[in-house]
């Protein structure tokens, strides 16, 4: 099976099989990446460009090496995010990139819907990382991976995500591809960090982090985007922490084998306490693994697509 | 001399449509009645099509001064005339801005040296649109503005709104009112609604709109001086004006055709061809908005027209201007939405597209009466067509509408007389 779309976007309307597939696939990688000698040779030839106008670490890193280890010649460009406004235009920048040869292109932005624009007017595949606080599909896709991984399935499997839903891109990736899979997904954070009509989306949204939390066999914690907090829209990290933070009593509500989940970088203190984000059933260093995994199945499955 | 032969006739004044032709000299519709044709006049056989005043579009953006690559008075003139208008009213958020009488004579004579249709500058209530002083009203109305408004942008200050209200009670110029409270729609490009929530883009919720709508009717009332709502795309909008004019406040208001034609789905995709202020709202809200155009509620239609260049939209959702080319479309959208779906008449759209928009800018036209101005369109409702933004005279091809199937179409315009648009193509 191959993907539908010369782009990854994002998981809202992506059919199950298509995620089924890519998770498959990860599974595979992730068999190499564990593997003394870290090389295969699929993407051998090809050529992937990162071009991120935000920062990042792990999600850029992750491309990055996903990409070289199944033989890719990788490369970055990072772009201060003012040159949106000023100077080039996305578009001239991505076509600047892709008639250097590029294959895909995986792009970050701070803007919803810029990747999409950019997909629009370039035959080179694009990759989304993560744009404004629409989607960050591979996010996703890596905790989807995780969760089967522990579980066994998705389907039926009770997901709690707490916290800034509103400017969160991995929480609206989440709920798309973990209601397709037929997960039970269930929101809980300040009401004024939750978007109007969530529940169209066809999540439970609970009035407390406790009803949200109790009998689930996930907890996703997401990050409290300080930097989108400037229009004091909680009142203080203080109360958000008493009100939301992930910590050893709520856990103690959801299922006995619950995993606990977080996309980083974490706020410690603030949405997940320390002594749950180091606990035993804590996934969130798995997590980053398996990010490696999926994008090299991504990134496999894509250029495959394409026929090359 | 010229003869409109045979067309179905909707003068603005009689009650009932009725088939006739209308001869005109000069400038002036010199007869209206049957077998008025000769040899020796030019005649357009209007058999099977409707003959209206020609429309008059009260709210539309020139771009002149200072944007003139997305449209100039000419461009914007020839497409108002294609789309079946013989009168505009241009909003004042040039650069700079129109808020002396030199600019406000400056878009008359331009406009004038050009012939076509009458332009009308509506100059700024505010110095620059700050929204802080009040601009020179009287001069500026000596000058030939024929209303005031800060639109694009709202005014903030209450107190500046009220005082400005009372002082165009003097001079007599109506102020027409973008309503927006800034500090509710902040930096939101959408609709707030699930729509909004899908993309993970930011909403403008409803209410800041109808905050200022509520708080200059407020002030229209306390001071007892008319106002004009501009471009009103909400079902709160439409209930809160139609309460006020039932306890006889002197608020009129408009919609644009995007309001009853086009929800907040259109932008799905990131299109930013549909991304307008205010913005595209919910089914609800279409419908609200048809309601109050069926019931009077809601004065007339006015364009918006807010023609933009390829660079302006073709770059990410946020960063994307606001607003769309309308003029070309606008007959079409309400044809397609109003007069196919049997919502409202051809009397009623007269009264919406032509008649009301006169009385509330106090300009001549509006009607076909002898020895008035001979200002006549002639459309086809029938006509089906699919929008082709290539072939608008307009500098803007921004519309969501492109591609779409719509219905109707004008044929002809005669402004002052002259047949300037035939087969719907610019003479």
């Amino acid at each position: 099976m191959a993907l539908k779309h010369k782009d990854f976007l994002g998981l809202r309307g992506v059919p199950g099989e298509e995620i089924d597939e890519i998770l498959n696939t990860s599974e595979l990688m992730k068999h190499i990446l564990m593997q003394n000698h870290k090389k295969t040779p699929h993407l051998q030839g090809k050529s992937i460009v990162t071009l991120f106008y935000e920062n990042s670490t792990r999600t850029r890193l992750s491309f990055e090496l996903a990409g070289k280890y199944m033989s890719a010649s990788a490369s970055n460009v990072s772009a201060s995010s003012s040159s949106v406004t000023k100077g080039e235009t996305l578009l001239d920048t991505g076509k600047t990139i892709e008639m250097m040869g590029t294959d895909v292109l995986i792009m970050r932005h701070p803007l919803s819907g810029a990747p999409h624009h950019l997909a629009k007017h370039l035959k080179s595949s694009v990759i989304n990382a993560g744009d404004g606080t629409n989607e960050h599909p591979t996010q996703a896709l890596l905790d989807m991976f995780t969760i089967k991984s522990k579980k066994g399935k998705l389907h039926g499997v009770k997901v709690a995500i707490i916290g800034d839903v509103l400017h969160s891109r991995v929480a609206r990736s989440n709920i798309w591809g973990l209601i397709t899979m037929g997960a039970d997904v269930r929101i809980a954070g300040p009401p004024t960090l939750l978007p109007v009509g969530l529940e169209s989306l066809g999540v439970k949204v609970c009035r407390t982090i406790e009803e949200a939390v109790a009998g689930a066999d996930v907890l996703m914690a997401l990050r409290l985007q300080k930097e989108r907090q400037q229009r004091g829209l909680i009142p203080s990290l203080r109360e958000y922490a008493a009100l939301y933070a992930i910590n050893k009593k709520r856990v103690e509500l959801a299922e006995k084998d619950v995993i606990i989940m977080h996309p980083g970088p974490m706020n410690r203190g603030v949405e997940i306490s320390s002594d749950v984000a180091d606990a035993d059933n804590s996934e969130i260093n798995e997590q980053v693994s398996n990010g490696v995994a999926v994008r090299m199945a991504l990134l496999y499955l894509i250029t495959r697509r394409r026929g090359q | 001399m010229l003869c409109i032969k045979n067309g179905k006739i909707v003068d603005g004044v009689s009650k009932s449509p009725f088939i006739a032709d209308i001869l005109i000299k000069e400038d002036r519709i010199a007869e209206i009645g049957t077998n008025l044709s000769s040899d020796s006049i030019n005649y357009i056989d209007a058999t099977g099509k409707w003959v209206i005043p020609g429309l008059i579009d009260a709210h539309c953006h020139l771009r002149e001064p200072g944007f003139e690559h997305k449209e100039d008075i000419l461009s914007g003139m020839k497409s108002a005339a294609a789309g079946g208008f013989t009168s505009i009213a241009c909003m004042a958020n040039t650069d700079p801005v129109i808020d002396n009488a030199p600019l406000v004579e400056y878009i008359i004579k331009k406009a004038l040296s050009y012939g076509l249709i009458r332009v009308f500058p509506i100059a700024a209530v505010t110095k620059c649109q700050m929204g802080q002083e009040l601009t020179d009203m009287a001069e500026l109305k000596k000058a030939g503005a024929v209303a005031l408004s800060d639109d694009g942008k709202p005014i903030l200050n209450s107190g500046i709104m009220k005082t400005a209200l009372e002082y165009s009670g003097g001079p007599d110029l109506l102020i027409i009112s973008h309503c927006e409270d800034i500090a509710l729609s902040s930096d939101g490009v959408m609709n707030e609604g699930e729509m909004s929530t899908r993309l993970g883009l930011k909403g403008i919720n409803r209410a800041a709109e109808e905050i200022m709508v509520a708080r200059d009717i407020l002030l229209s009332e306390v001071t007892g001086v008319r106002v004009h709502i501009a471009h009103i795309s909400t079902k709160g909008s439409v209930e809160l004006i139609r309460q006020a004019k039932s306890r006889g406040v002197k608020v009129t208001c408009e919609t644009a055709p995007h309001y009853f034609s086009a929800d907040e789905r259109m932008v799905d995709g990131y299109n930013t061809d549909a991304k307008v202020n205010p913005p595209l709202r919910s089914v609800s809200d279409v419908l609200a908005v048809i309601d109050g155009l069926v019931d009077g509620t809601i004065d007339i239609i006015a364009t918006d027209h807010a023609p933009h260049h390829r660079d302006d939209k073709e770059v990410e959702f946020a960063l994307a201007a606001n607003g769309l080319s309308g003029f070309e479309l606008a007959f079409s959208l309400a044809c397609t939405y109003l007069l196919k779906t049997n919502r409202i008449n051809m009397v009623r759209f007269v009264e919406l597209m032509c008649v009301v928009p006169a009385k509330i800018l106090g300009i001549q036209g509006g009607t076909i009466e002898k020895n008035g101005r001979a200002d006549v369109t002639v459309v086809d409702p029938d006509k089906e067509y699919i929008v082709d933004v290539n072939k608008f005279y307009s500098k803007g091809k921004n519309t969501p509408f492109k591609g779409s199937l719509l219905n109707g179409s004008v044929l002809h315009t005669i402004s002052g007389g002259k047949l300037i648009v035939h087969n719907g193509k610019l003479i």
